[in-house]
C-alpha cells in the first residue's frame, strides 16, 4: 500500500515537472530558434501581393477553376476544396462508385477545357484528389498539356508559359528525394505578375 | 517501380544500417543509470533536480511487480492530466494566445478516446486536428504523452532485455529512472534538433491566430442551404435546398506544429497536428522532411535491435532480430509498392494514364514510391503518421499496411513497443524449435519454461482476441452516427462491400496495435467507436505490457545453464528464417480469415470492374 501512495505522488509530481519541460520550456526554444532562423517559414511560408495583403502560402494549393489558370488537382478538403483549416482526403476506396463517377467526370472535362482528342489519356494527379486536399503541386505532364489553354486565354506563346512553368517547378529535392512537381499557385501568380518574385 | 525509387530506397536502408550501431551504443549509456554520456554537464544537474523534486531514489532498483505498478499509475495519472485539459479546452486561462481559435472542449467520449490513444502511443485520430484542438492542447495534453508513451515504451523494452541479460536477479531496474533518462538523453535532445531543422523545411511554429489570405480567384459553390440550428433545408419535395457559396478567403492553420512533430515522429506516435496528417503541406512540406520523418521512425527501434545484443553479450542475435525485422520490412514495400503503381485498371478504363500508378489520396511531391514506403513503415513500426490516405490505396496495396499492424508492428515497431514484441515471437520461435527437436527450448543460457510461453501466447492472443472480437462486434452492430436525413444509424463507413468491412477491421486493428493510422473513412468519431476503440487501445497496450513484464520478471530469476551442442543458435540465417516464419505465420494465420473478407476479395471485385 505504502509504495502505491509513493507511486501515485511521483506520477503526479513527474507529471507536472515534465510538462513544464517538454511543454513549456521545449516547444518555446524551438519557438524562439525557428523566429530567428527560418521566420518566413514559421510563420507558414505566407506570399504577400505588392499592397502587403496575404494571397496564400507557396506551400498550400488554391482553387482556381478559370480558364486563363493553371488547374489544381480535385480537393476534398473543405465543401468547395483548398479549405486550409480542414485538411483531408476523399478517402474514397478503389472499388468506390461515387470515385469513378467522379473520376469519369473529372476526365470529361479535363479533355475538353484542354481541347485534347477523346482518347486522350489524362494525368492520374489531374483527375485524383490529393491527401491532403491542399496539395501545391501538379505534375510537369499535366502543367504542360495545359500550357496551350493558358497561352491561348491570355494570348501570349507557348514558349513564354513554357518558360514560366519552369520557374514554377522543382525538381528532386538533393537530385534524389520526392518527385519533379509543379507548383500551381506560384505559377499562376507568375503569369499575373501580382506576388513578388 | 523506377530506378529512382530504387536509389531511394536503397538510401534509407544505408541511413538505416549507419546509424543502428552508434545510436545502440549510446543507448546502452542513457539505460545503464550509471552511464557517461557528452550530454552529462547539461542534463545531470537537471536529472538530479527531477529525482529530488519527484521523491524518487535512483539507487534502489525494483521488481517486477513493482516495476509494472508504476507504469500503471504513471499512466493512468498521466492520462487524468490529459483527459481534464481536453474537457477544460474552452475555459483555461490565456485564451488570446492558446486558443485564438476559440475552439470549444471536445465531448466526453472523444476526450476520453483521444486520452486513451494518447497515454497508449496509439495516436488515432477521431479528432480533427486544426478543427478540434486549441494551441495549449496540442502543445501540452498531446505533445506529453508523445514523450511519455515513448518513454515508455523504451523503458519497458530495456526491462525485458534487462531480465533476458541478468541471471538469478530480482531486479529489473527503476521505471523512474529509466523513464527521466530516456527522456533527458535520448528524445528531447533530438527532438530539439529535428523541430528546428523542420522548420527550415517550411514547418510552422508560432502562437499566431490562423491567417486569412485573399483568394485569387473568388470560388463560387453551389453548397446545400442550412437553416439556423444547421439543418438542411428541403423544399416541398423533400430534396435539400441549395444556396450559392462565394469563398475569397482561405483561412491557412498556425500554431505551435514543429515542436510536436519532432516527437510524434521520433516516438512512433504518429498522432497529427492537422487532420490530413504528415500530408499536409505544413507538416511535411518537402521530400527531405519526408525522408527525415521516416527516418526518425526507424531511428530508434533500429538502434534498440543494437542494445539487446550488446547487453546480452550476443551482438550476433541482436543483427540476426534487425535482419529478420529488415526482411519483413523490404518484403511491405515491395509489395505496396507494385500494387500502387499498377494501380486501379478502373481508371485506366475511363481514360487516365496508367503510367501515374494510384494517385488517389497521395500527393504530388512524394509521388507513388515515397507513399508506399511512408505507409509501409509507419505500420511496421506502431507510428501511424501517413504521407498519403491508406482509405484510397489499392486493395491489396492497403493490404501491407493492414497486415504489418495485425502482426504486432514488430518490423522495427513502434520504439521499444517493436523490440518488446519481437521478443515475444523470439520466445515462441525458439520454442518451436524446441518442440521439432525434442528438447527443452533454450533461449541465451535460459531455459523455456511454461510459464514463459505462456505469457507469450498470452501476448499473442491479446492481440487477435481485440482485433477480430471488436471488429466483428462492430461490423454487426452500426456503430456511427445517425444518418442527417434519415436518422438512422449507421456502421459510419465511407465506403460501400469488402471495403467498408476493411475501414471497420483497419480501426480495431490500428487500435488495438497501438497504431493510429487509419482507413480514414470511417467516421469514428461517434459515441460508440470512440468508446470502443479507446478500450482496444487500452488492452491492446497494457494487457500486453503486463505479461511482458512478468515474463521479464521470470527470465530474471533463472539460473543459466551452459550451451551445449544441442542448443539451437539464436544467430545466423536459420534463426533468421525461424524469426520470418514465426511472425508470418503465428501473426499472419490469426488474420487470414478477415484479411480474406476485406482486401483479398476486394482486389479480385476491382480487377472484375465490380463497384459500390
Amino acid at each position: 500500500m505504502n509504495t502505491i501512495i509513493k507511486d501515485t505522488l511521483t506520477s503526479i509530481l513527474a507529471t507536472i515537472l515534465l510538462a513544464l519541460i517538454l511543454c513549456g520550456l521545449y516547444p518555446v526554444v524551438v519557438w524562439g530558434a525557428g523566429q530567428l532562423l527560418f521566420p518566413r517559414q514559421a510563420n507558414g511560408s505566407l506570399l504577400e501581393s505588392r499592397d502587403r495583403t496575404i494571397i496564400g502560402s507557396e506551400l498550400l494549393g488554391q482553387n482556381f477553376s478559370g480558364a486563363r489558370y493553371f488547374h489544381p488537382r480535385p480537393s476534398a478538403a473543405g465543401t468547395n476544396g483548398y479549405d486550409a483549416a480542414n485538411s483531408s482526403g476523399s478517402n474514397l476506396g478503389p472499388t468506390s462508385q461515387k470515385l469513378m463517377d467522379s473520376v469519369k467526370q473529372r476526365v470529361a472535362d479535363y479533355r475538353k477545357e484542354n481541347n485534347l482528342a477523346p482518347n486522350a489519356l489524362v494525368p492520374g494527379d489531374a483527375v485524383t484528389s490529393s491527401a491532403s486536399g491542399l496539395d501545391p503541386h501538379i505534375s510537369l505532364k499535366n502543367a504542360l498539356l495545359q500550357a496551350p489553354r493558358i497561352a491561348k486565354e491570355r494570348s501570349i506563346s507557348e514558349d513564354a508559359v513554357r518558360a514560366e512553368i519552369d520557374k514554377a517547378t522543382i525538381g528532386r529535392q538533393l537530385g534524389i528525394l520526392g518527385e519533379q512537381a509543379v507548383n500551381v499557385l506560384k505559377l499562376n501568380l507568375a503569369l499575373d505578375g501580382s506576388a513578388p518574385r | 517501380m523506377n530506378i529512382s525509387g530504387w536509389i531511394q530506397l536503397l538510401l534509407y536502408i544505408a541511413a538505416l544500417l549507419l546509424a543502428t550501431k552508434p545510436l545502440g551504443l549510446y543507448l546502452c549509456r542513457v539505460l545503464d543509470r550509471d552511464g557517461k554520456t557528452f550530454l552529462d554537464p547539461v542534463m545531470k544537474p537537471l536529472e538530479r533536480l527531477t529525482y529530488r523534486l519527484t521523491a524518487v531514489d535512483p539507487r534502489q532498483e525494483h521488481d517486477w511487480k513493482r516495476y509494472t505498478g508504476a507504469m500503471l499509475l504513471f499512466s493512468l495519472v498521466s492520462m487524468l492530466f490529459t483527459y481534464a485539459i481536453l474537457r477544460l479546452q474552452a475555459v483555461l486561462p490565456f485564451q488570446e494566445l492558446f486558443n485564438p481559435q476559440k475552439l470549444p472542449a471536445l465531448s466526453e467520449h472523444l476526450a476520453f478516446n483521444t486520452a486513451a490513444s494518447f497515454t497508449t502511443n496509439t495516436n488515432w485520430q477521431s479528432y480533427g486536428g486544426e478543427g478540434t484542438m486549441s494551441y495549449f492542447s496540442q502543445m501540452v495534453a498531446l505533445t506529453i504523452h508523445n514523450f511519455f508513451s515513448a518513454a515508455v515504451g523504451i523503458a519497458i523494452a530495456a526491462a525485458l532485455v534487462r531480465g533476458i541479460a541478468r541471471h538469478t536477479a530480482q531486479t529489473i531496474g527503476n521505471f523512474w529512472v529509466d523513464l527521466v533518462r530516456v527522456t533527458y538523453y535520448l528524445l528531447l535532445p533530438i527532438c530539439l534538433v529535428f523541430a528546428i531543422v523542420l522548420i527550415g523545411q517550411g514547418m510552422i511554429q508560432n502562437f499566431k491566430p490562423f491567417a486569412s489570405a485573399k483568394l485569387t480567384e473568388v470560388v463560387k459553390a453551389q453548397v446545400e442551404k442550412k437553416n439556423d440550428k444547421g439543418e438542411a433545408v428541403k423544399d416541398a419535395e423533400g430534396k435539400p435546398v441549395t444556396e450559392e457559396q462565394t469563398t475569397d478567403t482561405q483561412s491557412i492553420v498556425e500554431g505551435p506544429m514543429a515542436s510536436q512533430i519532432a516527437i510524434k515522429m521520433l516516438g512512433t506516435n504518429g498522432g497529427g497536428y492537422t487532420n490530413a496528417n504528415a500530408s499536409h503541406p505544413f507538416e511535411n512540406p518537402t521530400p527531405l522532411s519526408n525522408f527525415l520523418q521516416i527516418f526518425s521512425i526507424f531511428l530508434i527501434p533500429s538502434a534498440l535491435t543494437y542494445y539487446l545484443g550488446r547487453t546480452v553479450k550476443n551482438q550476433k542475435h541482436g543483427w540476426a532480430v534487425w535482419a529478420a525485422m529488415f526482411l519483413l520490412f523490404f518484403g511491405g514495400v515491395m509489395v505496396a509498392w507494385h500494387y500502387e503503381v499498377a494501380g486501379n485498371p478502373n481508371f485506366t478504363a475511363l481514360g487516365v494514364d496508367p503510367a501515374d500508378g494510384n494517385m488517389e489520396g497521395k500527393e504530388v511531391r512524394f509521388g507513388i514510391f515515397n507513399s508506399a514506403l511512408f505507409a509501409t513503415i509507419t505500420t511496421d513500426a506502431s507510428c501511424g503518421a501517413v504521407n498519403a490516405m491508406h482509405d484510397s490505396f489499392t486493395p491489396l496495396g492497403g493490404l501491407v499496411p493492414l497486415l504489418n499492424i495485425e502482426l504486432g508492428e514488430v518490423v522495427f515497431g513502434g520504439v521499444g513497443a517493436g523490440l518488446y514484441g519481437m521478443l515475444i515471437y523470439v520466445i515462441i520461435a525458439v520454442f518451436i524449435a524446441g518442440l521439432m527437436v525434442g528438447r527443452t527450448p533454450e533461449y541465451l543460457g535460459k531455459k523455456i519454461e511454461p510459464y514463459d510461453v505462456k505469457m507469450a501466447a498470452f501476448v499473442i492472443l491479446v492481440l487477435a482476441f481485440s482485433i477480430l472480437g471488436f471488429s466483428a462486434w462492430a461490423s454487426v452492430s452500426k456503430m456511427g452516427l445517425p444518418d442527417p436525413v434519415s436518422g438512422v444509424l449507421t456502421d459510419g463507413t465511407n465506403n460501400n462491400g469488402p471495403h467498408g468491412f476493411s475501414e471497420i477491421l483497419y480501426a480495431y486493428s490500428s487500435a488495438t496495435g497501438n497504431n493510429g493510422s487509419a482507413f480514414a473513412g470511417l467516421t469514428a468519431n461517434a459515441p460508440w467507436y470512440d468508446t470502443t476503440l479507446g478500450l482496444a487501445m487500452l488492452f491492446g497496450r497494457f494487457a500486453m505490457i503486463v505479461p511482458i513484464l512478468a515474463l521479464a520478471g521470470a527470465l530474471a530469476r533463472k539460473k543459466l545453464i551452459a550451451a551445449s551442442a544441442g542448443t539451437f543458435p539464436v544467430s545466423g540465417p536459420l534463426f533468421t528464417s525461424l524469426l520470418v516464419g514465426t511472425v508470418l505465420l503465428v501473426g499472419a494465420l490469426t488474420f487470414v480469415p478477415a484479411l480474406v473478407l476485406g482486401p483479398v476479395v476486394e482486389h479480385f471485385l476491382m480487377h472484375a470492374g465490380k463497384l459500390f
